[in-house]
């Protein structure tokens, strides 16, 4: 099958919770199809493989006119809070699995995660602060020679 | 004996009627596939096929690897490159669609 030697590179740069489940969700389903996977963080997209704060992600509903919340009252305590519980609900309705169990599953299924080493050193992050599913911490210029050949995806 | 030749295939190269499956067939595919279907591959196949008669869909990976006993990393040795196609495939149904 050509899925067999195609490789997907995603690079996921935001840490919201909307933003986060595309990658995953296309990490995950190039695997499964047998197509190699390489997923770098940067930046925000940090929070999805930071201990602490992947369990904390949300969902910002101000500045998104989708959601058609005006942003007067979008932007008012507890909106983030309740939108954000509004999504998991979401998500756990069409059985999508949360966040941290994602990067296990990736993890499992031969998909490699890597941290963006400025990003790291911007936010004062060391490995302790990561999962055990990252594989390592590498630069720019590592990740795109390890993306040679493969298709980028840029979140 | 049967090949896959006698067999009936849709386009994707999938059985086309997943009633036509046997245990025989799923031999015929693994070995199309170039997979020694063992007792643990029996295990997925078989809790794939009870998932098919009792919802008529393939269950997701994460559902098999959660109920059959079977986690994902085995899962994915025990079928490598693409495991959901292949589970598909000798579990005589047709190509997976699922997002997960």
């Amino acid at each position: 099958m050509a899925d067999e030697d195609r490789k997907l590179a995603i690079i996921c740069s935001k840490g919201t919770l909307d933003m986060a489940y595309p990658g995953l969700v296309l990490a995950n389903a190039g695997l499964m199809m047998g197509i190699e996977v390489e997923m770098f963080f940067t930046f925000w997209g940090m929070d999805i493989i930071h201990k602490e704060k992947q369990k904390k992600l949300k969902f910002v509903p101000v500045g998104n006119p989708s959601t058609g919340i005006p942003n007067i009252i979008a932007m008012l305590p507890g909106m983030s809070p309740m939108a954000t519980k509004m999504m998991h609900k979401g998500l756990e309705k069409i059985d999508m699995p949360p966040v941290d169990e994602f990067l296990e599953m990736i993890h499992d299924a031969g998909g490699r995660i890597w941290a963006c080493r400025m990003a790291m050193d911007m936010m004062d992050l060391t490995e302790d602060d990561l999962v055990d599913e990252v594989d390592g911490v590498v630069g720019a210029m590592e990740f795109l020679e390890m993306a040679e050949g493969a298709q980028i995806l840029f979140i | 004996m049967t090949t896959l030749a006698d067999l009936k295939l849709d386009a994707d190269g999938y059985l086309a009627d997943p009633n036509d499956w046997t245990p025989e067939v799923a031999e015929l595919f693994a070995q199309e596939l170039g997979i020694e279907l063992t007792d643990r591959h029996w295990q997925v196949i078989n809790f794939v096929r009870q998932e098919w008669e009792k919802t008529g869909e393939m269950p997701s990976l994460r559902r098999i690897t959660k109920q059959s006993g079977v986690p994902t990393k085995e899962l994915y040795k025990l079928f490598p490159k693409g495991p959901a196609g292949k589970i598909a495939r000798v579990s005589g149904l047709s190509k997976p669609k699922g997002c997960i």
